[in-house]
């Protein structure tokens, strides 16, 4: 899939970085806090919320148990609009498709939406690869292009950014791109949207072709939807000649009635909006008005396999506000770069290994970066149980079994690493099946309790590293018990 | 009321002194405790690492050793909650592997009756004052699987309002995890680490020389870092503050 991310490392090894990066923590501390108390004012005003966010699971859940129904619909309201539909399978295809829709246009430079979709498929590097140059138009996707950065999650992609930072980026690298960033700018926030304005709206104004993504298609007329804070989406969508929209086979919805709900549960639960400044709606194409041409490629890359995991499917209900990374203990700490993919936080960490498989380094230990402690369930608006896929996942990584990739059933081994931990657990089980042998370990445990190490080696270390161990007691509970209560002597 | 005491192999093995509280506690209010002999572990360290098929023989012993009595109280959040929660959940990814419902049905009995303490006291017993006395300042940690597992809400707080002699003052960040997540905690023990390092600064904040939960295995992790990091402050669980009296006071 992109090829941002090939060679990422395990997400521990990446998150040791992370942790140790005091501007960074800094960052996302200040940001995650912010925001993750602003989301929980604005739901709090919604009478309804526990109603509105089982109407968008159940509206997703149906949506995606008959999606080769609704994308045949959206393909013939799509077309019947003067629009073109392409199907892509995955990231290869969907880059392709859209390199040569910008080739036949002639131009090589376009202006793009903010999307998930093309960073996942690697599509402003695919582009790049052919001489056409991509620029991201939102402000946020502009700090990472301009840095030559990742993005860090999914609705703030430069969150881990602060003023300072963002003005010495638009200082140094503006002019390679375009308009300078003017003199003497400092980090006063309106300089910094005032310079982002100024350099972008050259682009607007020259861009033939737009690309973009979309929130939502509603199948019963072929619309497409954008939601957005900046207004910049709206040019790119409106102004260019020709219209590419690259979507997920799971943002459609049903209709406009369905459109409602998400309308209501996504700015809070993302912006911590009652409703965002821009929604951009558009259907197929129309004369004098807006692009000229409108191809819409629907793509799959991975989405088909999850849907068919009955654990794993609930994660295509996702919406992308970023409320569970906003929430996330583990994200505010590791940073969304951890996570190895556009798609970072605990939706990442779920959706990843299922999109990509479990194969690569990195995306066998996603389903391990949480403590699951289930504040992501809690705040998601289409009620992802992202602990119980977390737990679905683990097992695949250290149990394998089966799974679909690309279309076929498949019986995953067990990824590599995980032997010595299977035995303990095996030896675990055991154990606890054969009280007698438990009650053995305990007393030796406590027998010999002044002769264990204050530090452990090997894999003990991970704890003793930053914390003391508990005393051993002189004798475990059940001894206490038998001793003062008579009880029966444990037969199993 | 014939009630079981699931204490935990974590407390089993390493906290004594809680499941001793409990006994008491319980005791105290008129409850016949028993400890069937038999327990061991719940499965949850399996079962949450990925080793479902492991878990299910642990289950199924909880079921066999717990399934005559009235009542299942346990001092842990989140072994609560692994019953309660993935019992069920167990038993219907067997039926959808094509193993029937035997798991399922074997699991069911336990699933209802399987409380935690706090719970147990206010649900069951209707209690809230259970005449206890514990002088000292108090910071309570809702720990995650009792908070949004369980669903466990105000109860501890206010079992532990009605304790005469104990002022309880509210912890920044209360509902934040501490970092212990099970195997979380040496999977990932950088993250883990930084935030049980965040958690203790807040709870130091409080000006409390002691932090409470309801789980031992969380308190492990705080308390272990509590030490490490030199702090004055005290990890107890909730179960031995409710215990305590001015006869016997906790120590």
């Amino acid at each position: 899939m992109s090829v941002t991310f090939v060679g990422m490392p395990a997400f521990p090894v990446a998150a040791h970085e992370a942790v140790a990066d005091s501007t960074l923590r800094g960052n996302l501390r200040h940001a995650t806090h912010t925001i993750r108390a602003k989301r929980a004012a604005a739901v709090a005003e919604v009478s309804d919320w526990a109603r509105l966010r089982e109407a968008g699971r159940r509206i997703k859940d149906h949506t995606l148990r008959h999606l080769d129904r609704y994308l045949v619909q959206v393909e013939e309201a799509v077309t019947a609009a003067g629009g073109t539909v392409h199907w892509a399978a995955d990231a290869e295809e969907a880059n392709r498709i859209v390199t040569a829709l910008v080739k036949a246009t002639g131009e090589s430079e376009v202006v793009k939406v903010k999307s998930m979709a093309t960073q996942e498929i690697g599509l402003n590097e695919a582009l790049e690869a052919e001489g056409i140059r991509a620029y991201e138009t939102d402000l946020a996707e502009l700090i990472v292009q301009l840095g030559k950065d990742r993005p860090s999650h999914i609705l703030v992609p430069a969150i881990h950014r602060n003023r300072g930072e963002i003005r010495d980026i638009f200082r140094s690298e503006m002019r390679e791109w375009g308009r300078p960033a003017p003199e003497g700018l400092t980090d006063a926030p309106a300089e910094l949207a005032e310079a982002a304005r100024l350099h972008l709206r050259e682009k607007f104004l020259r861009a033939k072709v737009g690309i973009s993504g979309a929130n939502f298609v509603v199948a019963e007329t072929g619309t497409l939807v954008v939601v957005e804070s900046e207004g910049n989406g709206r040019m790119c969508l409106t102004l260019p000649e020709t219209l590419i929209s690259v979507v997920g086979i799971e943002k459609v919805v049903p209709t406009w009635r369905d459109l409602e709900v998400f309308l209501q549960t996504l700015p809070r639960s993302s912006t911590a909006e009652r409703m965002n400044p821009y929604t951009s709606m558009w259907t197929g194409v129309r004369d004098e008005d807006g692009p000229s041409a409108f191809h819409l490629v629907l793509l799959d890359n991975g989405r088909t396999d999850t849907l068919a995991d009955e654990v794993g499917r609930q994660a295509l209900r996702c919406i992308r506000c970023s409320a569970c990374l906003n929430v996330c203990p583990v994200y505010e700490r590791a940073g969304g770069h951890a996570y190895g993919s556009v798609y970072p936080g605990p939706i990442g960490a779920i959706l990843s290994p299922q999109l990509r498989g479990t194969q690569s380094e990195i995306d066998a230990s996603l389903p391990f970066a949480s403590s699951l402690c289930g504040a992501c369930y809690e705040v998601c608006p289409v009620a992802i149980d992202i602990p119980e896929v977390l737990v679905h996942l683990r097992e695949r990584v250290v149990q394998g079994g089966p799974a679909t990739r690309q279309g076929n059933k498949v019986v995953l081994k067990p990824a590599k690493g995980h032997a010595a931990e299977r035995a303990a657990m095996r030896a675990a089980r055991w154990a606890f099946s054969h009280a007698g042998a438990l009650r053995g370990g305990q007393r030796l445990a406590s027998r010999t309790r002044r002769l264990h190490p204050r530090t452990l080696p090997g894999p003990g270390r991970a704890w003793t590293g930053t914390r003391d161990l508990p005393p051993v007691p002189a004798e475990p509970f059940r001894d206490w018990w038998q001793r003062t209560h008579g009880g029966q002597e444990g037969t199993k | 009321m014939r009630v079981a005491l699931f204490l935990t192999c974590v407390n089993d093995t390493l906290y004594p002194d809680t499941g001793r509280a409990v006994v008491r506690l319980l005791t105290r209010l008129g409850v016949e405790v028993d400890f069937p002999l038999g327990q061991t572990c719940c499965g949850q360290a399996h079962y949450n690492t990925g080793y479902r098929h492991e878990a299910e023989p642990l289950a199924r012993r909880f079921a066999e050793v717990f399934g005559g009595y009235e009542a299942i109280v346990t001092p842990s959040g989140s072994c609560g909650a692994m019953v309660r929660e993935q019992y069920p959940r167990m038993g219907g990814r067997a039926r959808a592997e094509g193993r029937g419902n035997t798991l399922e049905r074997v699991l069911a009995p336990v699933v209802p009756k399987t409380y935690e303490l706090t719970e147990f006291l206010v649900d069951v017993l209707g209690v809230t004052d259970v005449g206890a006395y514990y002088p000292h300042r108090v910071t309570y940690h809702p720990t995650c699987h009792g908070l949004r597992g369980l669903g466990l809400g105000d109860r501890p707080r206010r079992l532990l309002q009605a304790v005469r002699g104990l002022e309880l003052v509210e912890l920044p960040g209360a509902e934040e995890c501490c970092g212990f997540g099970g195997t979380f905690a040496v999977k990932n023990p950088d993250v883990s680490a930084a935030m049980g390092a965040d958690k203790v600064r807040n709870a130091e904040s409080t000006g409390a020389g002691v932090l409470c939960a309801g789980d031992n295995s969380c308190l492990m992790h705080i308390g272990g870092t509590m030490s490490r990091l030199g702090s004055g402050m005290r990890p107890v669980h909730i179960a031995e503050i409710l215990a305590s009296t001015e006869e016997e006071p906790a120590v």
